[in-house]
């Protein structure tokens, strides 16, 4: 294979090429300009994971942008996958950004609609929501292959870009779920990362659904993991997150558990039970962990999941 | 139709400040029929005001009218009078209505009563619910007739987003109240009348320069002007 060949070039595509099973991790950015938070979480995840997501604003809070904590991270050695919502942007300011990202060596991004302005910081903002996940992926996988900006111009150099987007397999209509991967494969998704995992047997279906559309052979599937900390979490997403579908039996073994260490080696053994579990699924080609300010749990559970070391790529 | 809502109470007294003499100002149509702003909650407004200044000490003189409709100019021909003759006019009107009172006898003082919320639908006696933004290109013929540019939270053209919920939308109102998820009642919509497939092809990028971005809207119907 040789490099002219990818779309981007990126670590995580030419692993997902290259069929061997992908890793990604995740990384807030913090509420100030502290950018050592960004190095520190950087240093944890380095060799641990393939690349790494730069959330953007997430839940609606304010914090560094993710293109300059995506550059931060790659400064650091580790690959970013910079998320790009479409609540804070217009289409102009998000190609703009893309270009700027991709000036700046950024190879990865993630489309997303972006968690609604009412569950964050700032309530009274106006979401902007010029155009949805699905007309952002399109457009920039226009700038890319077609080099042609959203309004049809032609520019010379489009970014080189591994695209992504998320899906929710647990939201409703779950009739819907797998088709509407569908339409984000056909609008020039590369790979998806789905919302967190709990229920394993829905996921499982999905799947299912997934393949007997074939869509598996046709975009690269990261399942998403979220480790659990302690029953507090796993209580509070079943009852409170809409779209995380917690089963009561995650709950219970949770529970069961004294708080901190105890509680913290039950939620990575969880995590790790799981992804052992994803690797045998059919269409599955790699894990998102998504240790929410947890991401020293990251390095043992990719270690005791018998994914290290992460496979070299030139 | 339009719907306003009534501003605080607070928040009219000190719009009117020291005037002496004021008019408030109903309109008899949409405000009228969203139970906000029609004749009669005109004279419940001033009855409050007088009341109020009283009950203060205030000298002050507080008068109602109502025009029949204050968005168009003959209507308000015939509330000239009390107009001209007020320090501040109060109106009860959508903006729109506000708007032509204050275009219409400038430099009039007119300070807005209510807040104008959305073009909205009578669901119940009592409960109106949001249905058109006036985005200026409607679509809603390729999503069952349920518009999802004002009834998604996101505006989303494509289908509905991680957050949809046994048919609810994850954001909820401001007074806590459930949302239902467009993209749920658009599926099921397509769903009964046979269409499915609408629901998988693409929706290209809005044109929102047909709605407000594309600034201040004007119409004119060559037809039906005057020859």
């Amino acid at each position: 294979m040789t490099a002219t060949e990818y779309k981007a070039g990126s670590n995580l595509e030419k692993i997902l090429r290259e069929g061997k099973f992908a890793v990604t991790g995740e990384c807030g950015p913090p509420k100030s300009t502290d950018v050592t938070v960004i190095e520190e979480k950087a240093k944890i995840l380095t060799g641990y994971v393939d690349a790494v997501n730069i959330t953007d604003n997430q839940t609606a809070v304010v914090r560094v942008c993710s293109m300059a904590s995506a550059y931060t991270a790659q400064q650091n050695g580790l690959e970013a996958i910079m998320q790009m919502t479409c609540r804070d942007r217009n289409r102009l300011a998000m190609q703009a950004d893309i270009m700027g990202a991709s000036t700046l060596g950024i190879k990865n991004v993630l489309c997303l609609t972006g968690d609604h302005m009412s569950f964050g910081n700032h309530p009274e903002a106006k979401g902007v929501h010029d155009l949805d996940a699905i007309n952002l992926i399109k457009m920039y996988k226009d700038m890319r292959d077609e080099k042609k900006f959203q309004c049809g111009e032609e520019m010379p150099l489009g970014p080189p870009l591994f695209i992504g987007c998320a899906e929710n397999p647990f939201a409703d209509p779950f009739e819907l779920r797998a088709l509407r991967l569908k339409k984000k494969i056909e609008a020039g998704a590369d790979f998806i990362q789905t919302q967190c995992i709990f229920n394993v047997p829905k996921f499982k279906k999905w799947m299912e659904e997934v393949r007997a559309l074939g869509l598996h052979k046709e975009i690269k599937i990261l399942a998403g993991i979220t480790p659990l900390k302690g029953v507090g979490g796993a209580r509070y997403m079943q009852k409170f997150v809409p779209g995380i579908d917690v089963p009561q039996d995650i709950v219970d073994r949770m529970a069961a558990c004294e708080k901190g260490a105890p509680s913290q080696a039950e939620g990575k053994k969880i995590a790790v039970e799981m992804i052992k579990e994803f690797a045998e699924i059919e269409g599955v080609a790699g894990v998102h962990i998504m240790a929410i300010e947890w991401e020293i749990a990251v390095p043992e559970i990719v270690e005791a999941a018998g994914l290290m070391p992460r496979p070299a790529v030139v | 139709m339009i719907t306003a809502e009534r501003k605080p109470l607070d928040e009219i007294l000190e719009l009117v400040g020291d005037k002496k003499k004021v008019l408030v100002a109903g309109c008899d149509t949409c405000v009228a029929i969203c139970l906000t702003g029609g004749e009669k909650e005109a004279e419940i407004l001033a009855s409050e005001l007088r009341i109020l200044a009283e009950k203060d000490g205030r000298a002050i003189e507080v008068e109602h009218t109502a025009a029949i409709r204050q968005c168009e100019w003959e209507y308000l021909d015939m509330i000239a009078e009390k107009v001209e003759a007020a320090d501040v006019v109060l109106s009860m009107a959508c903006g729109i209505g506000i708007q032509s009172l204050a275009e219409k006898f400038a430099p009039q003082l007119v300070m807005p009563a209510v807040n104008t919320n959305m073009l909205g639908m009578p669901q119940e006696h009592a409960v109106w619910l949001e249905r058109c933004v006036a985005c200026g290109e409607c679509r809603i013929g390729l999503t069952g007739g349920i518009c999802p540019v004002v009834r998604c939270s996101k505006s989303l053209m494509n289908g509905p987003c991680g957050g949809s919920h046994d048919g609810l939308c994850e954001v909820t109102g401001p007074e806590k109240e459930e949302i239902e998820c467009a993209w749920a009642l658009i599926w099921e919509r397509l769903k009964a009348q046979g269409r499915e497939e609408l629901m998988f092809t693409e929706r290209p990028p809005k044109n929102w320069s047909k709605s407000s971005s594309g600034g201040p809207r004007k119409m004119v119907r060559e037809e039906a002007k005057p020859v």
